[in-house]
């Protein structure tokens, strides 16, 4: 096996061109190119955090303007609910109180038409006395040549309406 | 076919060091070899890997995803074994783990089509291994008894172990302690080794079997390649899970020196 063979004869020149290479790993690259290749990495990481915090914050906030914004709408929604529910009362009370007035006036008018129409007919039935009363004097004086007061054919024809 | 043609199985030829530039192995600290070069060559592509991910942008771009992902893998593995402290430990972590993880791939490459640029696995040699366990030993050891001074001790000591036990616990737990950076370097090594083994067997067996130009020799010629296929296919898997077990490792026994169980 040469690594124990030479092992004498190599182990100087193996361990000065190991422990050159060695440092110039360790001073070159561990110590200097290593930690600027882990900043890049995590300045990295930290700015996608950064961003990703960022998207969270504006994901967030237009979330809240969007909850105002629905909140708002309900708020105007309620209020215009409101003025119409009003606005409806209003008219129906409104038409209540012009109903009950045409009521009144019709009611007024139908009162007053009765009253003319009781006078009108209390007067159409005194008149139709008069002329029954007339009218049964003469039928009496032409069937029977009997003579009858107007009293007395008042009298039979009042019994006669009374009856009817 | 004559036996000229035969080609001579050694397995372990591609882990033999040979000096670059002329001279001899001379056991000098300095002298440049295959090793060294090839140590190079991942320290290059590691730089050239990690040069990519360093543009930086905010939307990171394929590259820059791909050394990313490497990046937040180990620190998020120093983050979770060790917790918050794990940080000031992520370099050595990430160090080792890529080290390893290019080391191994790097010896996997088909670059031995050209027999001068066939590939050195680094992470093949124990004295390799062996250093990169030491010095992840080494930071458990320090901060260990840095942190804790001779409280350390109690790491030895299981919560609630009853007192007669204790005579026995505690070597065994001392022992299994001890045995970590042998365990870290062995692992690793003999990883790297047995399938860089298996793979060249396999391969001298298809050149053998072609060469021999019998039927029974294309045949297992045949079958050697579907075989050493799937072998290629599971020694990637091992190359990037070795380099994982390593790290992963280290950064537990480093959590058991800061927080002592």
């Amino acid at each position: 096996m040469p690594q124990i063979n030479q092992l004498l004869l190599v182990y100087q020149s193996q361990w000065f061109w190991l422990f050159l290479v060695l440092a110039v790993i360790y001073v070159g690259i561990g110590k200097g190119m290593l930690p600027k290749i882990e900043k890049t990495v995590d300045d990295r990481d930290a700015k996608i955090a950064g961003d990703l915090a960022a998207a969270e914050k504006a994901r967030a906030a237009a979330l809240e303007i969007e909850e105002r914004a629905k909140a708002a709408q309900i708020e105007a929604r309620t209020a215009a609910q409101a003025v119409a529910a009003e606005a409806k009362a209003k008219a129906a009370k409104d038409a209540e109180n012009r109903l009950a007035k045409a009521d009144a006036e019709i009611a007024a008018k139908v009162g007053e038409a009765e009253v003319s129409l009781a006078k009108a007919r209390a007067k159409a039935l005194d008149g139709l006395e008069a002329v029954a009363v007339d009218a049964a004097q003469d039928i009496v004086a032409k069937v029977s040549g009997a003579k009858v007061t107007p009293a007395q054919a008042a009298k039979a024809v009042k019994a006669v309406l009374g009856n009817a | 076919m004559s036996a000229a043609a035969e080609v001579k199985i050694d397995p372990m030829h591609q882990f033999q060091i040979e000096s670059l530039g002329g001279s001899v192995l001379d056991g000098t600290p300095f002298h440049f070899t295959n090793s060294a070069l090839w140590m190079l060559i991942v320290l290059g592509s590691i730089l050239f890997f990690m040069w990519g991910g360093m543009k930086r942008d905010l939307v990171p771009g394929r590259w820059q995803a791909a050394v990313e992902s490497v990046t937040g893998f180990i620190s998020g593995m120093a983050l979770t074994n060790i917790g918050p402290e794990g940080r000031k430990y992520t370099p050595w972590i990430f160090t080792v783990f890529i080290f390893i993880l290019f080391s191994n791939l790097m010896g996997m490459m088909p670059f031995g089509i050209v027999d001068a640029a066939h590939p050195f696995t680094v992470t093949s040699q124990f004295t390799v291994t062996a250093v990169l366990a030491v010095i992840s030993f080494s930071i458990v050891l320090i901060v260990g008894f840095w942190k804790h001074g001779f409280h350390f001790f109690s790491l030895f000591v299981p919560h609630g172990t009853p007192g007669p036990l204790l005579p026995l616990i505690v070597p065994i737990e001392l022992i299994s302690f001890m045995v970590r950076p042998f365990s870290l370097a062995l692992r690793l090594f003999v990883a790297m080794i047995a399938g860089h083994i298996l793979v060249d067997v396999f391969g001298y067996f298809i050149v053998n079997g072609i060469n021999s130009g019998t039927a029974m020799g294309y045949g297992i010629s045949l079958i050697s390649f579907i075989f050493i296929a799937g072998v290629n296919a599971l020694e990637l898997l091992v190359c990037a899970i070795q380099a994982y077990v390593f790290a992963l490792l280290t950064s537990l026994y480093i959590n058991d020196a800061v927080h002592l169980h």
